[in-house]
């Protein structure tokens, strides 16, 4: 089983009494190229930490091939196949990149309880790394700490160490958040050679990013899906353009 | 320490066994101590102890992140399952070892499963709170541990049946050598396996090795059994050399000591408790000789000094001068070229 469908129903979340995520449902498919768009504060990295299980949700269900995974934890998702990257970058800082990205093939591989098998011994594990850290371009870094990567290369590492997992599902949270505008095509290069049954959903700001990428966008709006629907559409929406693209200085190389 | 690649030329493998020697030679000369110093093979043994204390106090307070002030109620722990096992007459020191291994291990997996819930501050008030409560019941049982006089009338038969605990402390010395030697070895793989590396990652940043699926609880317990495990060897080994059991080995005094200890020589190091135990007990000697009615106060202002100025202890400092002499040559090698 190497694809795996996500759903959402009826998810709602609230801190305190303030609603953030409002009766969303959502299905990502697999193979999808799908992205998440909406204004700041719309609920978009609190959808994403639904999904993954770093936040419990007040109401709804999560599904993961039809099956609830609404009161199973980070980690065990993870491991059934949701991968992420984070909104602000989140890596081990005084690790090179290449232990970066060996801490998430060892846990993928189920060796990273290993006690007493020298790291080096695993070298089947170290090529994989190796392989990983090239098609994100860090080759030349490898054995630099990540805290001393200018941020976008951090974001291309974090995204590395996100693809080390075998994500079934890839949630990427603003990856080219800190990368120049000229550069963020890499991200979308690093996409394009992932496996096609794949469902990845982006979440941007950079709409250029975000048209040039999906197939599907849906707009999440104060915590509800607004509109789904392929970008042509999503950008003659006047719902959309008035909420979101008419206000927003990137609307308009998206409109054109 | 394994090399898989198909033939190795003569030039990879002359270094390395020269580097192998290398590395033995520090043990070597230590083993040979009893013949250039006689009579300090008793101190030299407390050193040993402590440095394998401080080695188990390092896989947690190093590695994985984890700060304890109680990491003496799980020596006290070895310490007084050795003794009680002698009193009652199980007295071969191997076996005695390993039954307190056991135990602490056991005591380690309770609290730890308990404690290991929380972070930072409230992690470190339980711990204390563990020691603390193991010290309660040490000094209320009087009928086993002997309470506030220490537990008397230990002895434990030859080791391996051939040599006996004698007066000059020579076999104790060798025991305890041999024992840290065998720590030391097993802890060296365990810090660079997969399982070393994660835990490494939690303490970086432990959200994200949540979310690249990592149990940490589960790996946090395994190494909090695993230190637990080394810190009743520790206080066996202690028992063992000098016959006693005294309520100090579970006091939170020797656990704030065996964390000083580690952080003046430096935490996550590995070697960090080879320096900082003789380096902490030679300045409690040379304080204790200028003022022995004060001598808190030098220790204390030590630790001020050292956490003020450095951080990483005498390996971190070591470590900060190695830095600029390297970038000093690769500043040079740039102006010759």
């Amino acid at each position: 089983m190497d694809t795996a469908t996500l759903e959402t129903r009826g998810l709602n979340c609230s801190f305190g009494s303030n609603r953030v995520i409002t009766d969303v449902d959502f299905t990502l498919r697999p193979g999808e190229r799908r992205a998440l768009i909406g204004p700041n504060g719309g609920g978009k990295t609190t959808f994403v930490n639904l999904l993954t299980g770093r936040l419990r949700p007040s109401s709804g269900n999560i599904m993961l091939n039809g099956e609830d995974v609404t009161e199973l934890g980070e980690a065990r998702r993870i491991r059934l196949g949701i991968g992420r990257t984070f909104q602000i970058t989140s890596l081990f800082p005084k690790m090179t990149v290449r232990e970066n990205v060996f801490l998430a093939v060892a846990e993928c591989e189920g060796i990273a309880g290993k006690l007493l098998r020298s790291v080096s011994s695993h070298r089947q594990q170290f090529e994989r790394v190796d392989e990983l850290v090239h098609r994100v371009g860090l080759s030349d870094v490898a054995g630099v700490p990540a805290q001393l990567l200018p941020y976008g290369r951090q974001r291309l590492l974090e995204i590395a160490v996100a693809l080390a997992l075998r994500p079934k599902i890839l949630l990427l949270d603003e990856p080219a958040a800190g990368i120049p505008t000229a550069e963020s095509h890499v991200i979308l290069d690093i996409i394009a050679t992932l496996p096609k049954e794949i469902a990845v959903l982006l979440i941007d700001h950079d709409m250029d990013l975000v048209f040039r990428f999906a197939q599907q966008i849906s707009v999440l709006v104060q915590g509800s899906i607004l509109v789904e629907g392929a970008p042509k559409d999503i950008a003659a929406d006047p719902r959309v353009r008035e909420v979101y693209l008419g206000d927003s200085k990137h609307g308009r190389p998206a409109a054109a | 320490m394994t090399t898989v690649s198909a033939s190795p030329t003569v030039h990879e493998v002359v270094p390395s066994a020269i580097i192998r020697l290398l590395k033995l030679l520090p043990w070597l000369l230590v083993a040979a101590l009893p013949l250039a110093l006689p009579g300090y093979e008793p101190l030299a043994t407390q050193v040993f102890v402590m440095i394998l204390f401080a080695l188990s106090l390092d896989l947690l307070v190093g590695y994985a992140g984890i700060v304890t002030l109680g990491h003496a109620g799980l020596f006290g722990m070895g310490g007084y399952t050795a003794g009680i096992f002698s009193v009652h007459g199980i007295t071969d020191p191997i076996a005695t070892a390993v039954c307190a291994m056991i135990l602490a291990a056991v005591t380690g997996l309770m609290f730890g499963a308990a404690m290991l819930r929380t972070k930072g501050l409230t992690l470190l008030m339980l711990t204390m709170a563990s020691a603390f409560l193991l010290y309660e019941i040490a000094n209320k049982a009087t009928g086993l541990t002997g309470g506030e006089d220490g537990l008397q009338g230990v002895s434990f038969t030859p080791v391996l049946g051939l040599f006996a605990f004698d007066f000059r402390g020579k076999t104790a010395f060798f025991y305890s050598l041999a024992a840290l030697f065998i720590v030391f070895i097993f802890v060296r793989a365990l810090i660079n396996s997969p399982f070393g590396w994660s835990l490494r990652g939690i303490r970086e940043n432990d959200a994200r090795m949540v979310a690249i699926g990592c149990p940490i609880m589960q790996r946090r317990i395994i190494v909090y059994v695993i230190s637990s495990a080394l810190a009743g060897l520790a206080g066996a080994l202690q028992a063992q050399s000098t016959q006693f059991v005294a309520l100090y080995s579970l006091s939170f005094e020797l656990s704030g000591n065996i964390l000083i200890m580690l952080i003046l020589g430096g935490s996550g190091r590995l070697y960090g408790a080879f320096i900082g135990v003789p380096a902490f007990m030679f300045a409690q000697d040379l304080l204790a000789k200028q003022d022995p009615a004060n001598w808190y106060l030098g220790q204390g202002i030590i630790l001020i000094a050292l956490v003020m100025l450095a951080p990483g202890g005498i390996l971190g400092i070591a470590e900060r001068v190695i830095d600029v002499i390297k970038r000093r040559r690769v500043r040079n090698g740039h102006r010759d070229s």
